[in-house]
This record gives structure tokens, C-alpha cells and sequence, in this order.
């Protein structure tokens, strides 16, 4: 017994020595963390009301099988709502003008199918403002399924998109933007890509075998949130990309999603950047800044739960020195994180075997960026996050939407400007005020259509040779009837 | 004997004609044609003729096509693009979306002057090249060439890159090593391969000329009779060069709202260029059709040269080896051969270039950074035959500026002669 105590007593102080040195070693060797960061870059919406739709005419185009989308888009004017019944539709739908509704109109379980046949390259292309596109079936073709260059406010709500080439949904250079409850699978890129635009919403969609499920990518002010994102190569991804002319990724919220099993093979394109994801990739934030993860359960991502990247992680990617290449501030908030990092790849291999680990951590920070912290790191096993400090009591739960309180204005466009800008971009190549270029000067035209902006509006459209001693004017009827009207106006009015 | 009435001198009868047949044709003709007087009697002496006709160029008072003048006297840009907006004001986007920051705001009389010195033979070393012997308006402001010739017929490196919407560009040269037009316009007139003039000797010779002072101290009121300087050079060519705008071709009249513009052929060209299969539109992106960066294409050098390294070579970034500056592609069917140093001859090749597949003209040494948009897109020949359709669209010289008939410094305007030796007055 006395022996026992003895040993014990020597155990204990075994002990109380080993503790202590490792505290004073700790707090010799370990860096003082930097002070929490003020996360003061998510701004609080009003309200979660969707209200980027544009005026509606009231006016119904109805397309039914055997007919072209296309004939109904060259029909439509502004405010139209463009009802497409089921059946099957082989078609490339562009959209150039503003303000349509695309409606897919499902009955008795039967949906609307827009098929590419693996021959055409995308289902909708559009570049008009007030986009609304829901309710279709889009599968087998080669680009996307829906692309858009520069629309702003557009919806895309409840579609179907299975294998439509590198893309899903993929708006560019857009603002104020909703994508929700889209179901999409089997694509060779992302599923969702959100590329070079501001104020977008992601939610309530469901990804899965894709190489990427939903990707955030040179975007600012981005909410992701309510996505059942699975067996993707990579969950959901956040990047700054080099070589863009927009350069910053900042303000994403990531939050209530379900990121989980995303181990597919990674069937992306030689030499594109999600051919460099890892399988297993739960979520990899890469040189983004201002990137709040929060409330997301994610498990069985057998690479990582959540990787955080410097540039270096595109091995072959050419540099671009405007490009920042390290993720800042990144808030870590309370995720539910397990079994991840079960197969992990090689290089994430090597990076636990310092930590006598064989599993890939649940988090993964590599590479710079300043300005980070997570909430309770105990809960998780973490690789490089040491320079991370522990968050301060935030949430984001004020913000309810990123989307705009109201519609992202449209263009500017007064009716002077419209003259003026068309006198001068069009009319200044052929006619100068008081000399003659091509067509007469502008003060023999004056004196001619003194007070009749109408005349010379309608002369323009259909020029007739007056003049024998000048080149017979080209009509310009590719001007609209309010253009040509301004610009008569405004020319009438020059004095130089 | 009545007392005069005046003292009026004596004037000659022609100066008087000339002057208001000038006058006359000055009205009549626009501000370039001032000095083309038709009635001026033949002299028989070439240099006192010469005297008298560049006397008389005046600079034109009034802008550009394109332009509006501000009370202020500064040419101002305006276009229907200016009703767009582009997301963070970056230019490039769809079709209804703004142009990137321009260059704009410069007088009537130094965008005139700009364009003299722009035709001018008296900017080169020997005389016997201007800027327009590699920027030729009539072949979209390059010269048709696969790569440029300098001063000794030498054939030079790269190709010459159009001047088209040169306004908009924030870098210049085909390795992007100039950030403005006044770096990029002095550098080939100082390079010995190219114009191999000197700063003096450019200055020395400009400032013989009666006419070049006279006109300089027009366009540069302020500089209270200082010798010209060279950086007054590069201020009027790239106020010259800031004119050259580009974007009323049928492409843009479809933009606006003119649907027809464009025939279903075009229609299809342009829908497979913006699509993510081809890609075009990803690097060549609207309105300007180049989004200003750099990328490593892996395009083929022709027969027997090297690769070029391109923006390594000047950055010293490895991974930018055979980058090159992403080209606009307004009047782009006018500036054949294409691409840094012309191995294509039509656009036809440059478009199934993209279609061959991913680095497959990369010589077996080299490891270049591809761009991850050039991947093997497929496209049928029908689709090529379609994107070539789409970029004839993108012509539109309707502010082709003119060549001046005489010039300053008594030199042609004609490119790559010379006139009688030694006109210098």
C-alpha cells in the first residue's frame, strides 16, 4: 500500500513537471494569436423578399411541342411571360432582349425538356436584364445549361440540369442574382458557377456527381446556404481565380448547408482549374476574403471537410500579379464536422504525418492570408491554423439575403442622351456642323428641316439620292423609330 | 495731291485668291483639306511651293467623328455604349455593357496635329518611315504584314497590332510593356530597329520646321513659346490615337436593339463564340472583345522560328512564358495575318487553331502554362465556319480618319518613300 502511494506520488509529480512544461513550452514556442478581426464586411439585409423581378406586360406566349422556344423570344417584348408546355424541345434558346419569364409548365408529373443531343452547346444563353428562367428540364448538352453575360436580376428557380457539358448555371458579370431549388447533376465543371458578379443568393438546391458542386468565383457580396451538396469531387468552392479582369472574391457567406460524401472521381477537363480539386473536397476557399463558414454539417468528405488555399494550390496556373493570391479574414463559425479526411490524397498525407495523423484534418489551412479566426477549434482536427484567432460572439444571422433591397438599376437612358450619344456615335462619321464630310453639313440641313425632326426621321430610314454631288446615304433603319426621332431632334438643336 | 487714305501694303493678288479659295474649301471640305488648293499657280520653284503650302495648313478646330467639343476646347467621347453599365465599372460583360475607362479630352488642334506627326516620314531616323508604315488605315491600322518591318526593311519580331479602340486599352504592345500610349508611341520611334530616331534629333529636326513650331505652339498654347519637346510628341499622337474608335459595325447595331443586323449565320457564329464550349468570349470578351490580360495560348511560331517568350520576357515570370496580351478583335477581317507573328493567314486557321486541342502546337522542349480556357472544344466545321461569319460582323472603320495630303514638314505622306531629297526648307 505504502508502495503504491509512492508510486503514485512519483506519477503525480511525473506528471505536474510533464504539465507544466508543456504550458511554459507552449507559450514559449506557440505565437500570441492576433487580435480577433473586426468582421464588420457582412451587411445586414432587410428582408429575404424576392423583388428583382421586372414589370410584367401580362402578355402569355405559350409554346408547345413541336415549336421553338426561339420564335417566342423574337415575339416577346418586354414584361412577356413565355409558357413552355411539356415535351421534348432540341434547341439553343439565346435571349438578347430584357425582362422575359420562362416558365416551364409541368403537367401530371411531365416537364418541359430542352436536349442538346450532345451536339448543341447550351440550352440558354441570355444577356438581357430581368431574366426569369424555372421550371425546365435541361440535359445532353455541351456548354451549359443556362449562361448569362451580364444580365442583371435575373432568377433561375427549380429546373432540372443533367449533363450539360462544364456548366449548370453559370451567370457572368451579373448583379443581383437568385438561383434556387435547381437540381443538378453529371456535370464536368461546376454545377453552379457563379462567376465575376455581385449580390447573388444560392439556396435550397441540390448538387451531386458533379466535379464541382456549387462554386462562388471573383464574386462579392454571395450568400450560399441550404444546399445538399454530395458526391461532388468538391463540395462548395470559393475562389479568387488568377487572370481575370475582375480581380476579388470577398464578402461569401457559407452557412446551413449540407456538404457531405463529395468523394466522386474527378472527371474535369484536362487543365482546368477544377481538374486540380482533390476528391474528397468537402470545401476549399482559395485567396478569397471576408468568407464566413457557419452552421454547415459536413461529414464523409474523405480528402477534407474545409481546405483553405493560397494560389500555390493551382500548381500550373500561370501568375498574375494583380491577383492577391492569399485568403484574408476567413470566420470559421460553428460547424458540425465528422468523419472526414478517411482517404486522404498524398500531399494532405504528408501534412497529418507531422501531426501522427493518417486521416485528413476536418479543417486545412495552407498557404498565406491574414486576419482569420475560428470559433471553438477544439471541436475539430485542424491542420495550420495556429496564426487563426478565436472569433469573437458573431453571427450572421441578421443577414438574410444579399440580394438587393431593390432591383439593381437598369441602364440610363434619357431620351437627349439617347440623340445625343447616337449623333455622335453614328451621324459624326458623314456630317459635321458647318463642313462637309461625307453627307452635307449639318447647317444646310437645319435650314432644310427647320422645326421637322419628323422629316429628317423619316428620310433617314429610307435615304433618297438628292444631292448629285454626294454619295447616296445609307438608310438607318437599324436605328429604332424613338432613336431616329431623338437624334433628328438633336441635331436640329447642334450650334457646333 | 490728296493725302493717302491709308497705308494699305501692297498684297499680292494670288495670296488673296489662295486665301479665299482655302477659305471657300475650308467650308466646303473639311478641316484636313484645307491646304488642297486647287487654284494655286504652279511654281516652278519646289521649295518656295512647298513654304507656301505648308504654311497654310492649319489645324482643324472642330473634333473628330465621335467627339463633342466642350466649351473648354477638349474633345470629348460619345457613344451609345455610354446608356450601359458594366458591373464594377470593368468594361466587359454582354452586349448592353459599358466600355472600360478611355482616354479622352483632348483639343481639336492636338488630335490634328497628333495625326500629321502620325503620317509624318520626318519622325523616323532617315526620314523614310512614320508611325502609319506599320499602322496603315487602309489595312485596319497594321500593315498586312505577318511581322512588321523596321527602318532597313528588317523584318522585326511581332506583328503590328492594330490601333483601333486603342483608347481603352491600359497596356500596349503585344507583351503588355507599355501602360500608356505616350510610353508606347515613343518607343518605336527610338528603337534602332524600328524609326531609330534620338529624342535630340527628333526634337533638333521638328524644331527647324517653321510649320511644325507653328502648329505645336497652336495645340500647346501653354508652353509660351518653349521649343518643342519630345513629350509633346507623344501627347498629340496619342490624342491621334485616342480617335480611332470602332464601334458602330453591324455587331454593335444588333447591341442596340436592331435585331436584324446580324443574319441567322452570324447569329450562330456569335452564339457559339460566347458559349463555354468555344470559349471566344471568355478572353475576347464584349464590348471591346479582349478582356486586357494576359494569356498563354500556346499558338505556333512560323516555320523556322523560335518560340517567342512573349510577357516572360519582360516580366521575368516564368509561368507567363508565351503569354501575350489578349488582342481586341473589332475590324478584326482586316488585319490579316494573325497572331504575334502572323502564322495565320485567315481567320479560318485561327479559329481551328482553338479547335486542335489543348497546347497540341507547343514544340516537345517546351512546358508552357496554358490558359485553362483552351481546352479541345470540338467544334464542328460548320460551327468554325460560323465563328468566322460572327467576326466579320466587327468591321467598322466609319471614322477612318484621312491621310493628309502634305504634311508639315513638306514630306508625302506616302508610305515608305520620300519625297526629293533634302525638302527641308
Amino acid at each position: 500500500m505504502k508502495r503504491l502511494l509512492k508510486w503514485t506520488g512519483w506519477l503525480l509529480l511525473a506528471g505536474v513537471v510533464f504539465g507544466a512544461g508543456f504550458l511554459i513550452g507552449g507559450n514559449f514556442l506557440r505565437k500570441p494569436p492576433p487580435p480577433p478581426p473586426m468582421p464588420t464586411f457582412f451587411s445586414g439585409a432587410e428582408s429575404r423578399d424576392v423583388n428583382i423581378e421586372g414589370e410584367r406586360s401580362g402578355r402569355v406566349i405559350d409554346v408547345k411541342e413541336g415549336q421553338l422556344i426561339q420564335e417566342a423570344v423574337m415575339d416577346a417584348s418586354p414584361g412577356d411571360l413565355i409558357r413552355v408546355f411539356p415535351g421534348t424541345y432540341h434547341e439553343t434558346v439565346y435571349v438578347d432582349k430584357s425582362n422575359l419569364t420562362f416558365q416551364g409548365v409541368i403537367q401530371h408529373g411531365k416537364w418541359p425538356v430542352l436536349d442538346g443531343r450532345d451536339s448543341l452547346n447550351d440550352a440558354f444563353l441570355y444577356s438581357g436584364h430581368f431574366i426569369t428562367i424555372e421550371n425546365f428540364t435541361m440535359q445532353n448538352y455541351k456548354g451549359n445549361g443556362i449562361m448569362g453575360q451580364s444580365g442583371n436580376n435575373f432568377v433561375v428557380r427549380n429546373n432540372r440540369i443533367i449533363n450539360t457539358g462544364v456548366y449548370g448555371i453559370f451567370p457572368q458579370f451579373g448583379k443581383n442574382g437568385l438561383i434556387e431549388r435547381n437540381t443538378l447533376s453529371g456535370i464536368a465543371d461546376a454545377a453552379i458557377y457563379v462567376g465575376m458578379s455581385d449580390h447573388i443568393d444560392v439556396r435550397f438546391n441540390e448538387v451531386f456527381e458533379n466535379v464541382a458542386g456549387i462554386e462562388i468565383e471573383n464574386c462579392r457580396h454571395a450568400l450560399v446556404e441550404y444546399n445538399n451538396v454530395y458526391n461532388n469531387t468538391g463540395g462548395i468552392l470559393v475562389f479568387i481565380t488568377p487572370g481575370l479582369p475582375i480581380k476579388t472574391c470577398r464578402d461569401v457567406i457559407v452557412r446551413n448547408n449540407f456538404v457531405y460524401n463529395n468523394n466522386h472521381e474527378n472527371f474535369g477537363a484536362p487543365g482546368s482549374i477544377v481538374s486540380f480539386i482533390p476528391p474528397g473536397s468537402g470545401m476549399v476557399i482559395m485567396a478569397a476574403d471576408d468568407v464566413t463558414v457557419e452552421n454547415n454539417i459536413i461529414y464523409g468528405n474523405d480528402n477534407v471537410g474545409i481546405a483553405i488555399t493560397d494560389h500555390a494550390f493551382l500548381g500550373s496556373i500561370p501568375a498574375d500579379p494583380e491577383s492577391e493570391p492569399n485568403p484574408d479574414r476567413v470566420v470559421l463559425l460553428d460547424n458540425l464536422m465528422f468523419n472526414n479526411g478517411n482517404n486522404p490524397v498524398e500531399e494532405v498525407k504528408v501534412l497529418m504525418a507531422t501531426k501522427f495523423s493518417k486521416r485528413g484534418p476536418d479543417i486545412l489551412a495552407i498557404g498565406g492570408g491574414e486576419g482569420s479566426c475560428i470559433r471553438d477549434r477544439a471541436r475539430y482536427r485542424t491542420f495550420g491554423l495556429d496564426g487563426y484567432a478565436d472569433c469573437p460572439e458573431i453571427s450572421t444571422a441578421d443577414v438574410l439575403s444579399y440580394l438587393l433591397p431593390e432591383p439593381a438599376p437598369e441602364d440610363e437612358r434619357t431620351l437627349h442622351d439617347l440623340g445625343k450619344l447616337t449623333w455622335y456615335g453614328v451621324c459624326s462619321g458623314c456630317h459635321a456642323y458647318n463642313i462637309r464630310l461625307i453627307g452635307p453639313p449639318v447647317n444646310a440641313l437645319q435650314a432644310m428641316y427647320k422645326d421637322n425632326p419628323q422629316g429628317v426621321a423619316d428620310y433617314i430610314v429610307n435615304p433618297e439620292k438628292r444631292r448629285p454631288d454626294f454619295p447616296e446615304m445609307p438608310p438607318q433603319n437599324y436605328l429604332t423609330a424613338e432613336t431616329r426621332l431623338e437624334v433628328a431632334r438633336y441635331m436640329l438643336e447642334l450650334e457646333e | 495731291m490728296p493725302a493717302p487714305i491709308k497705308n494699305i501694303p501692297p498684297q499680292p493678288i494670288a495670296f488673296q485668291t489662295l486665301l479665299s479659295a482655302a477659305f471657300l474649301i475650308f467650308l466646303f471640305v473639311g478641316c484636313d483639306e484645307v491646304i488642297h488648293v486647287q487654284n494655286e499657280p504652279l511654281r516652278t520653284d519646289f521649295h518656295e511651293q512647298l513654304q507656301l503650302t505648308t504654311d497654310k495648313i492649319e489645324l482643324c478646330a472642330s473634333c473628330p467623328p465621335g467627339f463633342e467639343r466642350t466649351p473648354d476646347n477638349r474633345c470629348l467621347l460619345r457613344t451609345p455604349y455610354q446608356q450601359y453599365q458594366s458591373l464594377g465599372n470593368s468594361g466587359v460583360g454582354g452586349l448592353q455593357t459599358a466600355l472600360p475607362a478611355w482616354r479622352d479630352g483632348f483639343s481639336p488642334q492636338q488630335i490634328d496635329l497628333g495625326r500629321y506627326l502620325f503620317f509624318d516620314p520626318i519622325l523616323s531616323g532617315n526620314g523614310e518611315m512614320s508611325c502609319a508604315s506599320c499602322h496603315h488605315p487602309d489595312k485596319g491600322f497594321s500593315d498586312g504584314l505577318p511581322r512588321s518591318k523596321g527602318l532597313n526593311g528588317e523584318e522585326l519580331a511581332r506583328g503590328a497590332p492594330s490601333l483601333w479602340n486603342t483608347a481603352f486599352l491600359q497596356r500596349f504592345f503585344w507583351d503588355a510593356r507599355a501602360e500608356s500610349l505616350e510610353e508606347q508611341a515613343l518607343e518605336p520611334l527610338f528603337h534602332a530597329d524600328e524609326m531609330n530616331n534620338s529624342p535630340q534629333q527628333l526634337e533638333a529636326t521638328l524644331n527647324r520646321h517653321p510649320a511644325y513650331t507653328r502648329l505645336f505652339q497652336e495645340a500647346f498654347p501653354q508652353t509660351q513659346n518653349r521649343p518643342i519637346a519630345v513629350a509633346d510628341v507623344a501627347t498629340a499622337l496619342t490624342a491621334f490615337q485616342s480617335t480611332l474608335i470602332s464601334l458602330n459595325s453591324r455587331y454593335d447595331q444588333y447591341v442596340h436593339g436592331y435585331h436584324d443586323a446580324l443574319n441567322q449565320k452570324e447569329i450562330e457564329g456569335f452564339n457559339v463564340f460566347r458559349s463555354f464550349v468555344a470559349r471566344c468570349s471568355e478572353c475576347h470578351t464584349p464590348p471591346l472583345f479582349t478582356n486586357q490580360q494576359i494569356a498563354v495560348i500556346g499558338s505556333p511560331e512560323p516555320d523556322g522560328r523560335s518560340l517567342d517568350p512573349g510577357v516572360a520576357e519582360t516580366t521575368g515570370e516564368a509561368s507567363l512564358r508565351g503569354g501575350f496580351k489578349v488582342p481586341g478583335l473589332r475590324n478584326i477581317a482586316l488585319t490579316a495575318p494573325y497572331m504575334h507573328s502572323g502564322n495565320f493567314s485567315d481567320l479560318r486557321d485561327v479559329v481551328a487553331f482553338y479547335n486542335k486541342g489543348r497546347g497540341h502546337a507547343v514544340p516537345p522542349d517546351e512546358d508552357l502554362r496554358i490558359h485553362w480556357h483552351i481546352w479541345e472544344p470540338n467544334l464542328s466545321e460548320y460551327e468554325l465556319d460560323r465563328l468566322v461569319d460572327f467576326l466579320h460582323t466587327l468591321t467598322d472603320e466609319s471614322f477612318k480618319p484621312r491621310v493628309p495630303e502634305v504634311l508639315p514638314s513638306g514630306y508625302s505622306a506616302q508610305f515608305l518613300t520620300t519625297l526629293p531629297e533634302n525638302p527641308t526648307p
